[in-house]
C-alpha cells in the first residue's frame, strides 16, 4: 500500500465517456412528454461520473489496494471474529438459482431455497439449543432488537406491563443498551467483579418485578466464561425476567455448550462472525434469532416449515410482533452460512471453538509478561490486555495500535470493553496458524520494547501506510460528507 | 471427515501451545464451563461434506429453483431485476473489500472509506438531498428508521403513512413504532395514489411525519408538491421513499422539499437474492445531519495535508452513546453500497437517464399491448415502470398458467389489499424484450 492520493471517481469523469452497455430499445419510442408530464420530470441531471469500464476497474482496484482485509493479513479484532471467509461460500451464493430469485415468486418455484432456509433454521436450533429460529433479522443489532421485542410481547401477553428494565453488564457491546432503548425499555447496568464476571450480588439487588430481561454475552466481552451462568439464570427467571444471549462470541462454544442449555430464552447469532460470512467492510451481515417454546408465538412471520416433501412459508402467527424486515432476511448471506455449516459438520464446528480458544490462550500467555493482563484465568476465544504500563511511558494504546499497522496487521479492538483502562482486545480465531500468532506476538513484544526505549517510534506511528493519522476533529467540526463539483 | 482445510492446527502446534500455556490437555481450558451445561456428544446436524460433494449438494438445491436468468419475469413490487454490468461483481470480489471489517482504522481502510464517500455523494445527487449515510439494511427498515428519527426530532408521536407505501415497509414500520410507543395512521388510497383529503384530515399537531412513496407501490407518481404543503403545515417531517432508478427521470424528492429520502439501492447492480441482502439508503437535509442513524464517512486531511477519509460524527452512534444513541444500527450493507456505486459509475449520468427512460418506455408499451389484447388496465395516471391490471381470475391461477408458458408473472395484489382480489402489479424493466412483452400480453389476454 504505497499509492499516493487516489482521485475521486467524479474527478475522473469526462463528458461523453460511458461504462455501460444497456440493451437497445427494441420498441417504437414514444414521446416522453406524453408518458410522464414534464412537471414530474427531472430538470437537472444528477452528477454521476462519466467513465469507461477500464477506468472503473482501475479506480476500484486502486481503492482495494488501499484497504486491509482478512485476505491481506492477520486481523485479530476482538469481538469481531475476523476469520477466513471461504471462497466456496462466495461461489455458492452466486449460483443463479440462489442469486437471481425474486422474493415474490410462487413457493413451488423456490423449493430449493426454502429447503436451504429450513435446514439452516434446524441447524442453528441444534447449535444453540433453542426450539425455533427465524432468519429474518439482518444483523446482530437487528437480532437484539427483534429478541427484545419478543420478550416485550411475552411480558405484555402476561399482563406484566411493569417489566420495563433490561439489565446489561458494564462490559456489554454498545448495541445492547441501544437495542433495549429502541425496543422501548430502560437499560440498567450490572457491575462486573474483580474477576471480570457479572457481580451476582449486584444482579440480585437489581433484578425484580420490573426486570424484563438480562442481556448477556457468554463468554463475555472480556473473553471470560460467566461460570455462574446457571445461578444468574435462576436469579432472572425467579424474578420473572427472560435471558437474552448476545451471540457475538459464539465462536468459543460451538458443540461445547449451548445457550439453550445455559438457561437462555432468546439468542441471536452473527452469521458474519461465527459462520464465516464476510464482513463486507461493515455489512451485509445476518442475525438469526432463536427462542424457547414460550416465545415462539411472537416470532415475526413467515417461518419456513416442512410439509411432507414440500417446504413452505408459514404466515399464521397470530400473536407475532410483526415484520422486522421485508421478505425473508438476508438470504444471500444465509446461503454462505449454510455452505459453511455443511463444510464443517458437527466435528468440525467443535474443533473450530477448541482451536479458537487454544489460540487465544496461547497468545495471552506469550504476551502477558509484556503488558498488563487484568484477568488471569484461562480465556475463551479472545482476551484483553491493558496498556497501563506503556501509558506511564507516554505511549497510549492508540499509538500501539497504529504502530501495528506498520507490521501489516490490523490492530486488536481498542478502548473496548470500556471497563478496562487502555484496553486492547485480541481475538485470533481458529483459522490462523501458529506461525502467524508467533509473528504477531513478536511484533507486540517489539512494540512494548519500543515503548520503553524509543517511544517516539510508537507515538508517531504509522510510518508505512498510504496516509498518516487523520484529523478527525476537523472532520467532525466541519463535516464534508459528499463531493461537490466545482462550479 | 476429520481434516478441515480452514483449520491449520497440527498436533505438534497443539502440543507446543499447551506447553506454553502450562496445561496438559486442551480440555483444561474449558474447565470453567460447569459440567451440567456442557454439551455431550455430537451436534445433531448434517455431516461434513468434501468440497466436491458440497458443490453438488448446493447445486441440487439451486437447481430446484426457477430463477430470473432462466425465465422472463414481470415481478417488481419493491425488488427489481435490472442490467448488472460484469464489472460490478468483479470489483466486489476484490477481497480487500469483502473480507474487511468496518473501517475503524482509517489508515488501512482508505479504499472502503473513499468508496462509501462516493456512494454518499451519488445518493445525494440522485435524491437532491445534502447528506446521505453509508447505507441501511434495506428500504423498508430505512423508512422505519426515518419515522423513528422524525419522532425524536419533533417530539411528536404520530406517523402518517400512505397505504400506497410498500405493504411490507408499513409492516416493519408498525413493529418499530410499537417499540417506541408511536401511533401509525394509514392514509387511504384513491385512484392508485394517496388520498390527499384524507391526509389533510388526519394531519394535526401530534404528527411527527408524513410518509409517501414515489413512485408508489402501484408504480404511480404521487403529487409530492401538494403532499409537502400538507406535511409542512406544522413542524412535522416529510419523508419520501423512492426507487432510485426512477430518479433518473423523475424530479427528485429533494426538489419538492422532502426532509428525508429513503429507499433501496438494489436496482443498481445488486441481484434480487430472494429479497436480501439489498441496500437501504438514507438521505436528509443539512439540518438533520446530526440525527442520522448509522455510519457517515467524512473527508479530512492527514498531518501532511493529504486528503483522506474517516468515519465521522460518531457521537450519534451506539458504540459511543450506548443507550442515548439515535439508533441501534451497527452493521449496515457496506459491500452492497459499494456494488451500487460501481453500477452507478458504469451507468454514469447518461446511462442512468437512458435506463430510467427505457423503463418508462417499455412499461408503457406493455400497458398498451395488454390493452390491445383485451386486458383491463387499472392504472390511468402517470406511472414509472409498474402498473396494475384487473384479471377475470385470481392472480395465483393466472401466474400458474404463465409459468407453464415459461413466464414469471406479476405480483398478486390480493396478498396485501382486500379490495384488489384479481389485481396484478406488473413491472417492466429495460431487460424485458419486445418479444417477451408481446408473449406475456398474449397469454394474459387469453385468460377467460
Amino acid at each position: 500500500m504505497n499509492e499516493k492520493n487516489q482521485a475521486l471517481i467524479f474527478e475522473l469523469s469526462k463528458e461523453g465517456r460511458t461504462g455501460h452497455s444497456l440493451p437497445e430499445l427494441d420498441i417504437e419510442e414514444m414521446d416522453m412528454d406524453e408518458l410522464i408530464p414534464s412537471q414530474h420530470r427531472r430538470k437537472e441531471e444528477p452528477e454521476l461520473p462519466e467513465v469507461s469500464e477500464l477506468q472503473i476497474v482501475r479506480h476500484y482496484t486502486a481503492l482495494s489496494r488501499r484497504n486491509h482485509g482478512v485476505d491481506s493479513g492477520f486481523y485479530p479484532l476482538g469481538s469481531c471474529t475476523m476469520k477466513y471467509n471461504p471462497k466456496i461460500n462466495e461461489d455458492m451464493a452466486r449460483l443463479s438459482g440462489f442469486a437471481h430469485l425474486h422474493p415474490y415468486q410462487e413457493e413451488s418455484s423456490i423449493q430449493g431455497a426454502l429447503e436451504l432456509m429450513y435446514k439452516l433454521q434446524r441447524s442453528l436450533e441444534e447449535i444453540t439449543g433453542m426450539d425455533q429460529v427465524t432468519l429474518q433479522p439482518a444483523a446482530g443489532a437487528h437480532g437484539e432488537w427483534t429478541g427484545l421485542m419478543l420478550i416485550r410481547a411475552y411480558h405484555e401477553a402476561n399482563g406484566d406491563h411493569q417489566r420495563t428494565k433490561v439489565i446489561v453488564p458494564d462490559s456489554a457491546h454498545g448495541t445492547n443498551p441501544a437495542s433495549a432503548v429502541v425496543a422501548g425499555f430502560e437499560s440498567v447496568t450490572v457491575k462486573s467483579n474483580e474477576r471480570g464476571l457479572v457481580d451476582l450480588d449486584h444482579l440480585r439487588e437489581i433484578a425484580g418485578e420490573d426486570t424484563a430481561a438480562l442481556m448477556l454475552t457468554n463468554p463475555n466481552t472480556l473473553g471470560l466464561f460467566e461460570e455462574q451462568i446457571v445461578e444468574m439464570a435462576e436469579i432472572i427467571h425467579e424474578a420473572g425476567g427472560k435471558l437474552y444471549y448476545d451471540g457475538a462470541n459464539s465462536n468459543a462454544i460451538l458443540g461445547i455448550t449451548r445457550p439453550g442449555d445455559m438457561g437462555f430464552d432468546v439468542v441471536h447469532l452473527n452469521l458474519h462472525k461465527t459462520f464465516t460470512t464476510p464482513h463486507g467492510g461493515g455489512g451485509p451481515g445476518s442475525g438469526p434469532v432463536g427462542v424457547k417454546q414460550d416465545l415462539v408465538p411472537y416470532l415475526p412471520a413467515p417461518l419456513i416449515i416442512q410439509d411432507k416433501d414440500k417446504y413452505r412459508f408459514d404466515y399464521h402467527i397470530p400473536e407475532s410482533i410483526g415484520r422486522v424486515k421485508p421478505f425473508y432476511g438476508n438470504f444471500g448471506i444465509n446461503v454462505r452460512a449454510y455452505t459453511y455449516i455443511r463444510t464443517m459438520g458437527p466435528a468440525g464446528l467443535r474443533k473450530v471453538s477448541e482451536y479458537a480458544v487454544l489460540n487465544a490462550n496461547y497468545m495471552l500467555r506469550r504476551l502477558e509478561p509484556y503488558f498488563d493482563a487484568p484477568y488471569t484465568q484461562h480465556c475463551k476465544h479472545e482476551f484483553v490486555l491493558s496498556g497501563k504500563r506503556q501509558k506511564k511511558l507516554g505511549v497510549r494504546t492508540l499509538d500501539m495500535a497504529k504502530r501495528l499497522l506498520d507490521f501489516g496487521y490490523h490492530p486488536p479492538t481498542i478502548y473496548f470493553p470500556i471497563n478496562v483502562e487502555e484496553c486492547l482486545m485480541v481475538e485470533p480465531t481458529e483459522t490462523e496458524s501458529k506461525e502467524t500468532l508467533d509473528e504477531f506476538c513478536d511484533a507486540m513484544i517489539q512494540i512494548a520494547k519500543e515503548a520503553e526505549e524509543s517511544p517516539e517510534v510508537v507515538q508517531e506511528a504509522p510510518h508505512h501506510t498510504v496516509i498518516d493519522r487523520l484529523d478527525e476533529t476537523t472532520a467532525a467540526r466541519k463535516p464534508v460528507l459528499r463531493y461537490k463539483k466545482e462550479a | 471427515m476429520d481434516k478441515f482445510r480452514y483449520l491449520p492446527m497440527t498436533e505438534k502446534d497443539q502440543h507446543e501451545m499447551l506447553e506454553t500455556i502450562g496445561v496438559s490437555h486442551l480440555e483444561e481450558l474449558f474447565e470453567d464451563i460447569p459440567n451440567e451445561i456442557r454439551f455431550q456428544g455430537d451436534l445433531n446436524i448434517e455431516k461434513a461434506l468434501d468440497e466436491t460433494s458440497l458443490v453438488k449438494e448446493m447445486t441440487r438445491l439451486a437447481e430446484k429453483n426457477r430463477h430470473l436468468k432462466e425465465y422472463p419475469s414481470f415481478l417488481g413490487a419493491g425488488v427489481y431485476e435490472h442490467y448488472i454490468p460484469s464489472v460490478v461483481n468483479h470489483m466486489l470480489l476484490r477481497s480487500e473489500f469483502y473480507t474487511a471489517y468496518t473501517p475503524y482504522q482509517p489508515e488501512i481502510s482508505q479504499g472502503e472509506l473513499q468508496g462509501i464517500f462516493e456512494f454518499q455523494t451519488m445518493i445525494c445527487e440522485l435524491t437532491g438531498m445534502e447528506i446521505a449515510n453509508s447505507s441501511m439494511y434495506d428500504g423498508p427498515t430505512a423508512l422505519a428508521e426515518a419515522a423513528m428519527m422524525s419522532a425524536g426530532q419533533t417530539k411528536k408521536k404520530t406517523i402518517l403513512v400512505s397505504k400506497t407505501v410498500h405493504p411490507e415497509a408499513r409492516q416493519v414500520l408498525k413493529t418499530s413504532a410499537k417499540g417506541q410507543n408511536l401511533t401509525v395512521i394509514e392514509i387511504d388510497e384513491k385512484d392508485g395514489v394517496t388520498d390527499l383529503d384524507h391526509l389533510k384530515s388526519e394531519y394535526n399537531e401530534d404528527t411527527a411525519s408524513v410518509i409517501l412513496q414515489y413512485p408508489n407501490f402501484f408504480g404511480q407518481i404521487e403529487d409530492l408538491e401538494a403532499a409537502e404543503k400538507i406535511a409542512h403545515q406544522g413542524k412535522s417531517l416529510f419523508i419520501v421513499s423512492s426507487n432510485p432508478v426512477s430518479l433518473g427521470v423523475l424530479q427528485p424528492p429533494g426538489e419538492y422539499g422532502a426532509d428525508v429520502v429513503v429507499g433501496d439501492a438494489q436496482p443498481f447492480g445488486i441481484p434480487t437474492q430472494l429479497g436480501g441482502p439489498h441496500c437501504g439508503y438514507f438521505a436528509v437535509t443539512k439540518k438533520l445531519m446530526r440525527k442520522v442513524p448509522g455510519r457517515l464517512v467524512g473527508q479530512t486531511t492527514d498531518d501532511h495535508g493529504q486528503r483522506g477519509f474517516v468515519l465521522t460524527l460518531q457521537a450519534r452512534e451506539q458504540h459511543i452513546r450506548r443507550d442515548k444513541a439515535t439508533s441501534n444500527i451497527c452493521s449496515n450493507q457496506a459491500l452492497n453500497a459499494l456494488g451500487a456505486s460501481i453500477a452507478m459509475s458504469a451507468l454514469g449520468k447518461n446511462g442512468l437517464r437512458e435506463m430510467a427512460e427505457q423503463n418508462v418506455q417499455k412499461a408503457h408499451y406493455a400497458r398498451k399491448q395488454l390493452e390491445k389484447n383485451g386486458v383491463k388496465v387499472v392504472t390511468e395516471k402517470p406511472f414509472f415502470n409498474e402498473f396494475v391490471v384487473r384479471l377475470p381470475k385470481p392472480v395465483k391461477e393466472v401466474n400458474e398458467k404463465l409459468m407453464a408458458e415459461g413466464i414469471i408473472g406479476g405480483f398478486d395484489l390480493s396478498r396485501f389489499y382486500e379490495n384488489k382480489e384479481n389485481d396484478m402489479l406488473i413491472a417492466v424493466t429495460e431487460l424485458r424484450t419486445k418479444e417477451e412483452i408481446d408473449q406475456f400480453a398474449s397469454v394474459l389476454g387469453g385468460v377467460q
